[in-house]
């Protein structure tokens, strides 16, 4: 028999004894070994801690325990921390190198499927709209309208400005050398129309709408808002993704010709300002450097940019997982397979507008 | 030690804005306590815990700990308090991106000075307390709703706190899980000797554990009684505590006499 007498302070806050240093004045043959305490003794759940290990070690060893002397919370807690002990199977250690491959293949495979899947049912609930066969809220349509147009103006213009002072400033320094200045103004002109402004205002829409696109149907889908829609019988595409779509491609190509609109009037702020031409000299150069057919080449961009960043935004949202770092991870991915689309298709639409 | 006041309400008022939800509301909690803020819904039970715990401030009136004006001091004062309080949300409120162990080892990285491996074995026992040892590696969105709700408890009570509050802790339990809850928190209780103040309107947990109580009303924007709620549903006149306590059949449930 074996006592062990506790006193003096037993908390988080006071240095306790090493547990192995208790162990070896324990003989091994020890049948039994009794626990005890002083009227100094004060603790919280690090003595319960210590005790739990202790009592592991004694039932390994099969030496007989006496608690009878502690205090009646330390015994409670212990009792009710041996109480339960069910381990779930729960895999731990790295996976070998052939399983995650497998996983990652079949992770593609899925993805891919669930894209073609989400794609098919826009396509069906689209021709369902067509049909008039389907709900379809045109309050939200024309909210999203307002949230996608009107409310992106002032972030818009400020950006397409910019790049419209930039382009001509970075021209105008080159041209100069050549004597050409007034090739500024088709410089700033062509490559609005045909790049700048259909890019940067997709790139902002990206940033400002599909990600918010992602994050309203993360937190619906968490908040079990779209199981809801579709116990009644209402497909969260037509009614939830839908009109996101729908507004954001009506609005790109208006955002697209204001914001090529605006990048000439930064371009035309350099060439008055800085090189010296009368306003309406800038103008008609501007004129006749760009064609119908340009324009044209920079809206169907610009719908096309709407397309990928609302179908990347809904997309990531409706099939977000159900907690906050779920709905973070939708947004983020959504902007990023937006930008990425954007100048994936871009390439491909000025090497086809070219041929 | 047994009548000692640890927690005192003084003619609260709260209010969002203009809207006044409730008036006049004084009780006290002593220590050891396991102190029931009931009443139907919408009546201010959860305003009235914000109160608290420090999320909200009264509009009106005073909330004492021991003899410290909860309010009065500045949110260093009220944090020095609330780190002797352990606070269980009404749906768990664990951390989403963080696994269990990492939901209860926070508060400990906050406020203690131990080591990590210390650390570790604190958050395995306190996971083991409430019946979930060897799930410290799952994250939230693995584990079931009781299993969360007990998750949520293991980080309430990783501080030993003095103050354990609860907030619906038996919504959407099954009622087998919620009167096993209802022993943990017992158990805790007197181990950890806590006081523990809980919100609800769940009458099987309000008649087996209550030692005190306080009924709030939505109509009358105010208190209508306050006691053991197994004396207030004898005694009490009121028709709207009658019929709460007795569901509304006026006479009390046979079961709570147990």
């Amino acid at each position: 028999m074996v006592t062990l007498r506790l006193t003096g302070c037993w908390k988080s806050s006071c240095s306790i004894p090493e547990l192995d240093h208790i162990l070896q004045q324990i003989p091994d043959d020890t049948p039994a070994l009794r626990i005890t305490c002083d009227r100094s003794l004060v603790w919280d759940s690090i003595l319960a801690v210590f005790l739990n290990r202790l009592l592991t070690y004694c039932r390994n060893k099969s030496i007989a325990t006496n608690l009878s002397d502690l205090p009646s919370g330390v015994r409670t807690l212990l009792a009710l921390a041996q109480k339960s002990s069910n381990r779930p199977p729960k895999a731990t250690g790295r996976p070998g190198f052939v399983y995650r491959l497998g996983t990652l293949t079949i992770n593609i495979f899925t993805q891919g499927k669930e894209l073609v899947n989400f794609t098919g049912e826009i396509v069906l609930s689209l021709m369902l709209l067509v049909r008039g066969k389907t709900y379809f809220r045109f309050r939200d349509f024309f909210y999203f309208l307002q949230n996608c147009g009107a409310d992106a103006l002032p972030i818009v213009s400020l950006i397409s400005i910019l790049v419209g002072v930039i382009l001509a400033f970075v021209g105008a320094v080159q041209l100069r050398m050549f004597g050409a200045q007034i090739y500024v103004a088709n410089l700033v002109a062509l490559s609005m129309v045909l790049e700048m402004g259909a890019m940067m205002s997709a790139v902002i829409m990206a940033g400002r709408t599909g990600a918010s696109f992602a994050a309203q149907l993360g937190t619906m889908q968490v908040n079990e808002e779209i199981d809801a829609l579709r116990t009644l019988g209402i497909s969260p595409v037509s009614y939830l993704v839908l009109p996101r779509m729908l507004a954001l491609i009506c609005m790109m190509p208006l955002l697209c010709i204001y914001a090529d609109l605006l990048g000439i009037a930064g371009g035309a702020i350099i060439g008055t300002g800085m090189l010296d031409f009368s306003f309406y000299e800038y103008i008609m150069q501007t004129k006749s450097a760009i064609h119908l057919d340009q324009i044209s080449q920079g809206l169907i961009k610009s719908a096309v940019y709407g397309v990928l960043i609302s179908f990347s935004g809904c997309y990531q949202g409706m099939n977000s997982g159900r907690s906050a770092s779920a709905v973070g991870e939708a947004t983020t991915s959504a902007v990023v397979l937006s930008i990425v689309l954007i100048v994936v298709s871009d390439a491909i639409m000025t090497v086809i507008f070219s041929l | 030690m047994s009548a000692q006041k640890v927690l005192s309400v003084i003619d609260v008022s709260s209010a969002y804005g203009d809207f006044v939800l409730l008036e006049h509301i004084t009780f006290t909690i002593k220590r050891g306590d396991i102190f029931i803020i009931m009443g139907g819904s919408g009546c201010g039970k959860s305003t009235m815990l914000r109160h608290l715990i420090g999320l909200k401030r009264p509009y009106k009136g005073r909330v004492l700990y021991g003899d410290k004006d909860f309010w009065a001091g500045d949110e260093e004062d009220r944090q020095q308090i609330m780190r002797r309080a352990g606070v269980l949300y009404q749906s768990g409120a664990l951390w989403s991106s963080m696994t269990l162990t990492e939901n209860v080892a926070l508060p400990l990285q906050r406020y203690t000075d131990l080591r990590p491996a210390a650390i570790n074995e604190l958050v395995e026992f306190k996971l083991s307390l409430v019946g979930l040892d060897g799930f410290g590696d799952f994250y939230p969105a693995e584990l079931s709703g009781g299993m969360r709700k007990r998750a949520a408890l293991a980080r309430a009570i990783a501080l030993d706190p003095e103050f354990l509050f609860f907030d619906e802790p038996s919504a959407g339990l099954d009622p087998v899980s919620s009167r096993r809850l209802d022993e943990l928190i017992l158990e805790l209780r007197d181990s950890l000797g806590a006081t523990v103040i809980i919100v609800t309107h769940e009458l099987a947990s309000i008649y087996s554990i209550a030692t005190n109580a306080v009924f709030l009303d939505r109509e009358a924007k105010t208190m209508l009684a306050t006691g053991n709620p197994k004396t207030m549903v004898r005694e009490s006149t009121n028709p709207v505590v009658r019929d709460f306590l007795t569901r509304g059949t006026g006479k009390p449930p046979e079961w709570m006499y147990e």
